[in-house]
């Protein structure tokens, strides 16, 4: 497919870029890593005037470990993010969502800005910026400003993102102690967008020789469940306070409702009816209240709810399982 | 030796200078796993590929189609567009009407079949979405895509028919004012109402066969030039000879000033072996315009007008004894044509009707299939075309009937199956299946897989009501192909033969070239025929270069389809060979003063037998060339035509083991382990067969699980990007086992069969078996294809509220 006629500017800085959004209007379009944008253009689904092209600006690259954060450039490709040790260390989240993300040619050129600024919500890294809470720096010609994740995802492939701003960077949190990750992802074949995904993170407290292991604080977000990014308040809020009593070997075979193997559909392998694992199940029951998944080849929004409930609870037990 | 030849000065400076060949005496090169000689060039891309010729003054045109799926049009208005920068002509399908002609069907299977006239770009009216309508040529195609935005086109649309059932009602739209029956073809053997009357065991199904969307690697591309009064053609296509005859039929070129070439082809899977509206079009606006023309499709473009696979409705019931012995067999199909009948449309079902009783003796068999229009694609060869619906039916019952009797799907088809001393065996379905062993190739794959091993572990998960449950899945499979005997293909109006061509031709260097008449499209002939050559003449692999695919080398021949290439094309190379090898022999024997009765040849040398005089093949081929001392009557050069058309079919055959885990949780699937046991009969190059394998069996287990072309209500397409018309790659699919057992053909003198097709035909019931299997104890018996995580999770919830 070939695009429709446009312009391309490309800036040596920031600055620069800035104004060129400015001068070419609200037609303009910023191109990073090309990796959802040229799709688009060459489906002639968007008609830019101008693409304003930041995908070699060398401040807008790069991994900072920062008081209380972790600096990642917004033209920073997947690949880069996946090698960093600072990511793998502050925010090991943010790895593994990144190493999901379609396959190595696409997270070779693609940018982790980029896949933010994108705002499809079938993408992995929005989930998971909301669930870390994550803060976007955004430069406009008016200077800079600073937007939270829960601010910045407004509707299908729309953001807070306003004609001549550039996303420049993003904070993520250090979280501290105790907390454990996972990012669930279903999809169909390794390539495809997540049908569903859900990232958690988990602060556990006490276990080896400190008592009872309990869920202090959860953060749950869902991924392609809505037209933006969702948080599972509802499941974060039943899992505080769970005990997780690591006794669970409860099996298919403990279940008393024993008709045929249909019977056992409720339990897992190694997470059977018992005790903190139970309770998780419980609290992901709600994991689709007030969502509001899409109808597609890939499944239906009543298979998408039941997905969310499965996947929550897979991905609480193993952000909650000790490494 | 050389000195004694009298080959004169080039003779002898060839001799001198080291050029000439010398034999291979010690190499058998039939058999080896040699790594194909075609692969450097193609993987590089530093090739003739269609698209990468640039032609002085090269135009390109990109076709508008339709966004509708039928529809009367208006008008068409390119008067716009012609205005644009670059543009140098825009056309609508009126502009052409008096000269594009009519696409053919070169199968028409019964006399009152319902021919529709098939206008290359629309004329009056839309069938399907994606028709061309209009098109712009521009000095690049950047300017001929936009500019087919300026095109202004006024529609009336009409209600699209989508579902073939609905589409026979006599209330339906109509595709065509004749109606949307194409036509009913039956075949019945044996007294079917016998064989079902107080049958102890009655099984009824109905399969749906979704429609595939083939997706080879290279997009299609044409490229049209005018020298004067000739043309030439390039095209990504499968068929240059079907296509220059066809084509000279369709545009009124004649044939003689017509060259059809397809260079390097990256795949095609049958979906190249068509007559495109494109190829058409192409050729006619660079006759038009007088300059070469242009086009590459997009792969949306690609997904909207590939001609289609699959797309069938079975509705198929089998009788049985309670002992599990076959009685009967009942086939009704509905086989979606699409809005017109390409090339071999209408004969894709009926390949398949040789082939639903499998490798199974019954009583009697009854076959009905009738041909429906809808306002989708036309449906044409794709992958094992016809075969792996029938083996997919045949397969899937084998297993119902286990479970029905409580039997193991292996015991239940060692009851049924042809025992290896009962070949040649005639089936009820009429074909005489020439040899055989199904046993032995289910005991090696029985072994590999580790049958008892899972099944044990089946029950333990079963037993522990696992979430994750596994399931095992058979498939005893056999095919027809080597397409084929000409006589055969008469009998079923197939328009053309089956037989082949090569030509065998020792350069004066003693260097050989082997002109075939196949026209490879990845599948790596140039290695395989080189160690068939090499063998057969005693010359070095790297002495031989197989020239194919353009009609100005390669004068005749049917082309590659139907897994005949080796079985057909392969034979003629032999064949070419032998002659080679007697002109050769007199010449030699003349040289040495003997008699060409003592002239024995071994190794690449011709001896008089019981001496040490000879002369290599390569200095018969010199001497041949120079004409100085050449036996009376005797030609020179040394070189050599040959056509093989075979007595019968092949039948390659084998066993598929499939193991799935299931997760009942999310109806998510993982394929845990894959045996196939494929019995090809004598192999060539087994590199080059596992290649074949595996990609078959990767195309096959597509089906069963990921791929299917979706139309929405108002029949668009919906699937026409790769986001949404899901293809596996490498990290989805498991490790493959994969061996063989070796009883060869009868049918030629290599006993080969054929392996494009084997993996795609055997794979798909192997796999949707195992589904089947890990949701019995549910009460699942069917999931249709794909076999969705949804549609998974949803016959387990359905199975168990």
């Amino acid at each position: 497919m070939i695009p429709a006629p446009f312009d391309y500017v490309r800036p040596s800085s920031l600055e620069e870029a800035v104004s060129a959004l400015a001068d070419a209007g609200e037609d303009a379009k910023v191109l990073s890593g090309g990796q959802s944008l040229l799709p688009l253009l060459r489906l002639r689904l968007a008609y830019p005037s101008v693409l304003v092209d930041i995908g070699r600006l060398p401040e807008l690259r790069g991994i900072r470990d920062e008081d209380g954060h972790v600096l990642i450039g917004a033209a920073t490709t997947h690949d880069e993010v996946l090698r960093s040790p600072i990511v793998h260390a502050e925010c090991p989240l943010v790895a593994l969502a990144t190493a999901t993300v379609a396959d190595p040619a696409v997270r070779h050129r693609g940018t982790f800005g980029g896949s933010l600024a994108h705002g499809d919500p079938a993408g992995d890294l929005p989930a998971v910026a909301v669930a870390l809470d994550m803060e976007f720096v955004v430069h406009s010609p008016s200077g800079e400003r600073v937007v939270a994740a829960r601010d910045f995802f407004l509707d299908y492939l729309e953001t807070a993102l306003g004609p001549g701003e550039v996303l420049a960077a993003v904070r993520v949190p250090k979280l501290g102690e105790g907390w454990g990750f996972h990012y669930e992802k279903f999809h169909r074949t390794a390539q495809a967008w997540a049908t569903v995904g859900v990232a958690a993170a988990v602060r556990v407290s006490g276990g080896a020789g400190g008592g009872p292991r309990r869920v202090e604080e959860a953060r749950v977000a869902l991924t392609n469940m809505g037209p933006t990014p969702v948080r599972a308040t509802q499941v974060e809020a039943a899992c505080a306070g769970v005990e997780l009593n690591g006794s669970a070997t409860g099996y298919a075979a403990a279940t008393p409702n024993g008709a045929g193997p249909g019977a056992g559909l409720d339990t897992r392998n190694g997470c059977g009816p018992g005790g903190g694992h139970s309770a998780l199940r419980e609290a992901s029951a709600a994991a689709a209240e007030g969502t509001s998944p899409p109808a597609d080849l890939h499944g239906s929004p009543e298979y998408r709810r039941h997905l969310a409930r499965v996947l929550t609870h897979r991905a609480l037990l193993s952000a909650t399982t000790p490494a | 030796m050389t000195e004694e030849l009298d080959a004169g000065l080039v003779g002898r400076q060839i001799a001198e200078s080291g050029m000439l060949g010398e034999p291979a005496p010690d190499r058998h090169e039939v058999g080896a796993a040699r790594r194909r000689k075609e692969d450097a060039r193609l993987v590089t891309g530093r090739t003739h590929w269609t698209d990468n010729h640039q032609l002085p003054g090269m135009l390109h045109v990109a076709f508008l189609r339709s966004p509708m799926a039928h529809a009367r049009i208006v008008s068409v208005d390119t008067s716009a567009a012609r205005g644009l920068p670059g543009v140098v002509a825009a056309f609508s399908g009126h502009d052409l009407a008096a000269e594009q002609g009519g696409l053919p069907c070169a199968w028409p299977v019964t006399e009152d079949i319902v021919l529709p006239e098939h206008p290359p770009m629309a004329v009056d009216m839309v069938r399907y979405p994606g028709e061309a309508v209009a098109c712009v040529v521009a000095t690049d195609r950047y300017r001929a895509a936009d500019a087919l935005e300026a095109i202004e086109i006024d529609y009336e649309p009409l209600p699209a028919v989508l579902d073939m059932t609905a589409a026979l009602r006599e209330d339906s739209a109509k595709v065509h004012e004749a109606g949307n029956r194409a036509y009913t073809w039956k075949y019945a053997e044996g007294d079917i109402d016998a064989a079902f009357r107080d049958a102890p065991v009655l099984i009824e199904r109905t399969y749906v066969q979704q429609r595939l969307i083939p997706s080879a690697m290279e997009p299609r591309a044409v490229v049209a030039q005018s020298e004067g009064d000739h043309f030439t053609l390039y095209s990504a296509t499968q068929i240059p000879h079907i296509l220059r005859i066809m084509l000279a039929q369709v545009t009124g070129i004649p044939e003689h000033r017509l060259r059809v070439v397809a260079p390097d082809v990256g795949g095609g899977f049958g979906s190249k072996l068509q007559v495109t509206a494109e190829e058409v079009l192409v050729l006619l606006l660079a006759r038009r315009l007088g300059k070469p023309v242009k086009w590459t499709e997009s792969r949306s473009e690609g997904n909207l007008t590939v001609h289609h696979g699959r797309d069938q409705l079975q509705r198929v019931a089998l009788a049985a004894d309670a002992d599990g012995r076959l009685r009967g067999l009942r086939v009704d199909l509905l086989a979606d044509m699409g809005a017109y009948l390409m090339l071999v449309t209408p004969g894709i079902p009926i390949l398949g009707a040789f082939m639903y009783n499998g490798i199974y003796k019954m009583d009697a068999y009854d076959f009905t299939c009738t041909g429906v229009f809808t306002t989708k694609m036309p449906t044409d060869a794709y992958r094992g075309a016809g075969r792996p619906e029938a083996t997919f039916a045949i397969e899937r019952l084998m297993d119902e009937l286990a479970a029905e009797l409580s039997l193991d799907p292996i015991e239940v088809r060692r009851r049924n199956w042809i025992t290896h001393e009962e070949f040649p065996y005639t089936t009820i379905a009429g074909l005489t299946y020439d040899s055989g062993n199904y046993e032995a190739a289910t005991e090696k794959a029985l072994a590999l897989f580790g049958y008892d091993k899972l099944r044990a572990e089946q029950s333990d998960r079963r037993d522990r009501r696992d979430p994750v449950q596994l399931g095992i899945g058979v498939s005893t499979y056999t095919e027809m192909c080597g397409l084929a005997p000409s006589r055969v293909l008469g009998s079923l109006s197939y328009g053309a033969g089956g037989w082949e061509h090569a030509s065998v031709r020792m350069l004066p260097t003693g260097k050989v070239e082997v002109i075939t008449g196949v026209s490879p499209h990845g599948q790596g002939h140039e290695t395989a025929w080189s160690q068939i050559v090499a063998d057969a003449l005693g010359v070095p692999f790297e002495d031989i270069s197989v020239l194919h695919g353009d009609t100005a080398i390669s004068h005749k021949g049917m082309d590659t389809y139907g897994s005949r290439s080796l079985a057909v094309g392969g034979i003629a190379v032999v064949r070419a060979c032998d002659k080679v090898k007697e002109k050769a022999r007199h010449i030699a024997a003349h040289l040495l003063e003997a008699s060409a009765d003592d002239i024995e040849f071994d190794g690449g040398t011709f001896r008089v037998r019981g001496t040490d005089s000879g002369r290599t093949i390569q200095e018969v081929a010199l001497a041949a060339f120079a004409a100085h001392d050449l036996p009376e009557g005797v030609e020179a050069s040394l070189d050599s035509d040959a056509t093989f058309d075979p007595e019968n079919f092949s039948y390659p055959h084998g066993t598929h083991l499939c193991a799935v885990e299931v997760d009942t949780e999310t109806g998510a699937t993982k394929i845990r382990s894959y045996v196939a046991v494929d019995d090809i009969g004598k192999v060539v190059n087994p590199l080059i067969v596992a290649g074949q394998v595996h990609g078959g069996l990767a195309q096959g287990i597509a089906q069963a699980l990921y791929e299917e072309a979706v139309y929405d209500a108002e029949g668009n397409l919906l699937t026409t990007t790769m986001a949404d018309y899901l293809l596996p790659s490498a990290a989805d699919l498991p490790e493959f086992v994969t061996d063989r057992t070796e009883t060869p053909a009868t049918s030629n003198p290599l006993g080969v069969k054929g392996v494009g097709e084997a993996g795609t035909i055997a794979s798909t019931p192997a796999v949707v078996n195992a589904i089947v299997d890990a949701l019995r104890p549910y009460g699942v018996h069917d999931v249709p294809m794909p076999c969705t995580p949804e549609r998974i999770w949803r016959a387990v919830q359905g199975a168990t509220s």
